[in-house]
């Protein structure tokens, strides 16, 4: 029997995502981290990004907003802030998120306000990439 | 006769506040489902912080994060959950008493507190009870997001790590049943340790920490609180459409009672006016 990880992903406000994969690529905080089956324990924060789920021929797109990640050797556990699946990005709503942070930035010079609107721009920024990489594999629309 | 059409205006008026009541019962009641429904997927997400949480506190027993000094009391801090509308019977009541008899019982020890209120509610009342409010937070809506509640919860974890203040209570209503609901009060910081599970695995082991693990284990611990707050605020929220639901129907039924006695009062006086008439019509005929 091939060796597969437990993949559990929830956020505060739902369980997202519940499953068995061969393999996991996650956002981590130092850079992309790809997760096989007994990884050492390992517990560190998330950026923005995606996660892929890989199990056989099928990958599974998610996005996550930041979080924490939590591995053990049979299980991988994402405590995302917000997730989502990539298929349901809106493209147009992301694109238009990125304009109105960008503009915020453009016109504050308060510290604590530039930090938030960088970090949504950021976001958003990810967000786009996801979607952008999933419509040239031809996976959206 | 004058009588009997101020009773029919009577039925009237409230034969139109029971379709107010019967209506705003339904809405409660599928609001309630849905506010149940949302209660219980947040509870996967405590659980799991809870359990890396565990983790932690068996890998590093001698840790002590900042968020979990205990140090000697000198001054308070609530987070109090309220609901932003009325008409959900004793709800907020409840959980008002028991912050003004904390407060009370803490002030007579000479300890002040500060206080970060959700909801109208709870706002209108400590407001006009000249509290020390830090933070406050309204209009969440039916479907409240932990980005909403970063301020509140962010103003109280960060006085307490300042130093401010030495112990902060969360004050909202645990769900029991769609009938009971219960006001609560507990010690969110400073956070208690987490239980070692019981079966100590036979080796000590520990995560590997990236970058590091003082910054990994803020970020897990603060997330930690802020889902406390958070399942505390959604809780409240089933409970406010559980409650408001029974208010409802007990309005409804009463209504409905009270229907039922003005229309015998209005059968009686109609007949008391034919009687008389008929006594008055023989009488005159007799006489004449």
């Amino acid at each position: 029997m091939a060796m597969t990880i437990d993949v559990q992903v929830v956020s505060a406000e739902g369980s997202i995502y519940a499953g068995v994969a061969d393999m996991v690529v996650a956002p981590g905080e130092m850079g992309e981290l790809g997760i096989l089956p007994r990884h050492a324990p390992l517990l560190t924060g998330l950026r923005p990004g995606e996660l892929r789920i890989i199990h056989g021929a099928a990958t599974e797109y998610l996005f996550v907003n930041g979080g924490v990640l939590e591995i053990q050797p049979h299980l991988v556990t994402v405590l995302a802030d917000s997730a989502e699946r990539a298929t349901d990005i809106d493209e147009a709503k992301a694109m238009a998120a990125k304009q109105a942070a960008e503009a915020r930035m453009a016109g504050q010079t308060d510290q604590m306000e530039y930090a938030a609107a960088q970090a949504e721009l950021l976001e958003q920024i990810a967000r786009l990439k996801t979607v952008r990489r999933l419509r040239d594999q031809g996976l959206l629309r | 006769m004058a009588n009997a059409k101020e009773i029919r205006g009577q039925i009237k008026s409230v034969k139109n506040t029971r379709k107010i009541t019967r209506a705003m019962e339904m809405v409660a009641a599928s609001k309630m489902r849905r506010a149940q429904e949302r209660m219980r997927a947040a509870r996967p997400y405590a659980e799991k912080i809870r359990e890396v949480l565990g983790h932690l506190a068996q890998a590093h027993p001698e840790y002590e994060h900042p968020l979990m000094q205990v140090r000697p009391i000198k001054k308070a801090g609530f987070i109090v959950v309220t609901t932003d509308r009325g008409l959900c019977g004793a709800l907020n009541v409840n959980v008002l008493r028991n912050v003004v008899h904390k407060m009370h019982d803490l002030h007579e020890q000479g300890i002040n507190a500060d206080l970060a209120v959700i909801g109208n509610k709870g706002l209108g009342f400590l407001r006009r009870h000249n509290a020390h409010l830090v933070a406050e937070l309204n209009g969440l809506g039916d479907k409240p997001r932990l980005t909403d509640m970063i301020g509140p919860i962010r103003a109280m974890a960060d006085a307490y790590a300042k130093g401010e203040v030495d112990v902060v209570y969360l004050v909202s209503s645990r769900f029991v049943n769609t009938m009971l609901q219960r006001a609560t009060l507990e010690q969110l910081l400073p956070v208690e340790k987490p239980e070692v599970p019981a079966e100590p695995r036979g080796e000590r082991w520990d995560y590997i920490y990236e970058p590091e693990a003082r910054p990994v284990l803020d970020r897990l611990l603060q997330r930690y609180v802020e889902s406390v707050v958070y399942q505390a605020v959604i809780e409240h929220l089933a409970c406010e459409q559980s409650a408001r639901m029974v208010a409802m129907k007990n309005a409804s039924d009463n209504a409905k009672r009270m229907v039922g006695d003005l229309q015998l009062a209005y059968n009686k006086a109609r007949q008391a006016a034919i009687t008389q008439e008929i006594a008055e019509i023989s009488a005159g005929a007799a006489a004449v």
